[in-house]
């Protein structure tokens, strides 16, 4: 009896309209091969061999980016360790790790795609799919989001969609959580960003000059400089509930 | 017991003197004039002065840095020098302020840190985020490479050191420091298997010592101090001065060197301001968000290693995120497991799943599909993940977790409940032992 009132409740609980959850997980969707991963089998030819090493005669590569590889893996007694210098520099050229990327990487580095591959999918910052040209990481971790950040990724999200020279993406810690909510412009940190800073933000980006000169961290000093140099206050404030304590 | 004078700055002296991060405002005020002392003394002296400071490891773990030099073996051969600068512990900031203001320092400290190790050869692993900061350590070591301070025969003493700046690509998992090697060597920064520690077997299978930028930073001024002095500072299991990153619900986030050994009320309120006016303390990280939480009862802790440690809680990064009580707990501990969920490298199976499966269960909370018994098989989740793993990354998720859980364990049944009603489920049925 107890378990046909499980089942029922169980039932129900399928057809109840998503709305009513409160923005709950998605059930996973599946597809007709049975995997979540879209075409997961399609690109796999199992008949091809794997790539080689590409042919310096045949792969033609930038002599800039040749240059800036050959220096990074004179760094290291080992000549793999360059893979990350290697294909962030490709990706400055190309935009992203693309196939011809990779490809002129391993000709340079003489190491196989499929290596530098594994590589690039391991690292946030280096991207395997097409993206825009300027990246706009939005921190959304415990710090920044204690300070808003979620609302500011949307509305960074929002001003920017539909515009294809924009990579947004909400990003792990980026280890700036004095400025909270801040942000990564094309590497430079910003913050703190109010949503209303965002439309100056994109047209900063746009413009192609110092984004939101202001608020650069560069600028900043350490936190009230003061504070490390006075005395500490003598006797600790009344209770945690209690209004901020100023200086002692 | 807690220092109350004024603290004697070490890291953060005339932090935001302009030019600072050139070297020769550096040298104006002293710098490298702890390098050329060192390298006047034995390097075994160098290592003895280390070993007198009790400096621990503030990188996170907090091991004693002149024990970890002395597990290098003897002898001629390949050795490396790592510095870690792959500051990512969410809520820390510290490495950040230091590399970019005063970069001379830290070069200074790896040099004698060399020189103390016999190493000749270093790598400096920061995070590929930090695009300014490695920028400004590129041109600091060119400027220290100019004047002798790095490369060959530094200062007619006979040392040699190689350093390289080597940016990251944005993985959490590399500051672990085994993930750290296998990326610096050009691989998926997978964590290893340790033993053999790095110390015998590290970077291309050599003895590698591996330090933070703070602690690195620290040895200039324990040159300059004396060892014994420098212990002075602080107390006993806890010496010198630490970088405290408060972030947060605060008035005034920041930087704040402190003392080790003060009372955290006093970092949370005398230093960073506290919550904004008309909030509490609800809880709050002591050392980054890997580390349990402690709630507004325990504010009073005193801030080192081993007065945490006994607290529950760890020192960690020394990063302080505060909490203030008009925040979810659910919510907090929502965005800790994500962050671990996405970071778990996934090569071993009981943080990869582990990670997953609390974001499931706290996701079915908030949705109101859960009943107080999820609460149970949460935190046996949390248990299995402990000690289980290659790495600490998964301990990292599970602490806070497992913490929340067991010290706002009314809060998240509160919070199903809620949930439940507002799915229309009604309040949980029957007795919370039921099985099927």
């Amino acid at each position: 009896m107890s378990a046909d009132e499980q089942e029922l409740e169980l039932e129900l609980d399928l057809e109840l309209p998503l709305e009513a959850a409160g923005g709950p997980p998605q059930p996973v969707r599946r597809y007709e091969h049975g995997s979540r991963v879209p075409g997961w089998d399609e690109a796999v030819d199992l008949e091809k061999d794997p790539a080689e090493i590409p042919d310096p005669a045949s792969t033609e590569v930038p002599a800039q980016l040749r240059e800036q590889i050959e220096t990074q893996m004179a760094n290291y007694p080992d000549r793999r360790s360059a893979a990350l210098p290697a294909l962030a520099a490709a990706q400055r050229v190309h935009g992203w790790c693309s196939p011809e990327a990779i490809e002129q990487v391993a000709c340079v580095m003489r190491v196989t795609p499929a290596y530098l591959e594994s590589v690039a999918s391991f690292y946030d910052m280096l991207e395997t799919t097409r993206v825009g040209r300027h990246s706009v990481y939005v921190c959304t971790n415990i710090s920044c989001s204690l300070r808003g950040a979620d609302a500011l990724y949307e509305t960074v999200l929002r001003a920017a969609a539909g515009d294809p020279e924009f990579n947004v993406r909400s990003f792990e810690c980026l280890g700036a959580c004095d400025i909270a909510p801040m942000a990564s412009v094309d590497g430079v940190y910003v913050g703190p960003l109010r949503t209303e800073d965002v439309p100056r933000l994109l047209e900063d980006v746009r413009a192609g000059g110092p984004v939101l000169a202001d608020l650069q961290l560069a600028r900043r000093l350490v936190a009230d400089p003061r504070a490390n140099s006075r005395e500490y206050p003598q006797h600790p404030p009344e209770h945690a509930g209690g209004p901020a304590e100023g200086s002692s | 017991m807690a220092a109350v004078a004024a603290p004697q700055l070490l890291l953060l002296t005339d932090i935001d003197e302009p030019g600072l991060c050139t070297r020769e405002v550096y040298e104006r005020r002293g710098g490298y004039e702890s390098l050329r002392r060192a390298l006047a003394m034995e390097p075994g002296e160098v290592l003895a002065q280390i070993k007198a400071s009790g400096l621990r490891g503030r990188g996170g773990a907090g091991f004693a840095m002149g024990t970890k030099v002395s597990f290098l073996p003897q002898g001629s051969m390949d050795k490396y020098l790592v510095c870690n600068a792959d500051e990512s512990e969410p809520g820390t900031f510290k490495d950040r302020e230091l590399m970019q203001k005063t970069p001379h320092m830290l070069i200074e400290g790896i040099v004698i840190a060399s020189y103390a190790a016999q190493t000749s050869r270093a790598f400096l692993y920061i995070r590929g985020e930090y695009v300014l900061q490695a920028d400004v350590l590129d041109a600091a070591l060119a400027e220290a490479r100019e004047a002798g301070y790095v490369g060959e025969d530094i200062l007619g003493s006979g040392h040699s050191l190689s350093l390289v700046v080597h940016r990251g690509a944005g993985a959490y998992i590399c500051g672990e420091e085994t993930g750290l090697l296998d990326s610096l060597e050009g691989k998926r920064g997978n964590p290893r298997l340790k033993p053999p520690f790095p110390a015998v077997q590290g970077l291309y299978q050599g003895p590698t010592l591996i330090n933070n930028v703070e602690t690195l930073s620290t040895v200039p001024a324990i040159i300059r101090l004396g060892g014994e002095q420098y212990a002075q500072l602080g107390v006993e299991t806890s010496t010198g001065t630490k970088l405290v990153s408060v972030s947060g619900h605060v008035e005034r986030p920041g930087n704040y060197e402190i003392e080790l050994g003060i009372p955290s009320r006093e970092i949370i309120y005398g230093l960073a301001g506290g919550p904004p006016r008309g909030r509490g303390v609800k809880c709050w990280f002591p050392g980054g968000s890997s580390s349990p939480v402690l709630t507004a009862d325990e504010l009073d802790v005193p801030y080192d290693f081993d007065s945490l440690g006994k607290a529950g809680s760890m020192l960690g990064s020394g990063a302080i995120i505060v909490v203030d009580d008009a925040t979810p707990i659910v919510d907090v501990a929502m965005k800790v497991a994500k962050f671990y969920r996405h970071e778990s490298c996934g090569k071993c199976t009981p943080c990869r799943e582990g990670t997953n499966w609390t974001v499931k269960m706290l996701e079915r909370i908030d949705c109101g599909e859960a009943t107080p018994m999820d609460l149970e098989i949460m935190a046996s989740v949390q248990e299995h993940i402990i000690g289980n793993c290659l790495c600490v990354l998964g301990d990292a998720m599970a602490m806070p977790i497992g913490s929340m859980v067991a010290k706002f364990r009314e809060e998240f049944e509160a919070h199903i409940e809620a949930a439940r009603v507002r799915r229309g489920l009604g309040e949980t049925p029957g007795p919370r032992t039921g099985g099927a």
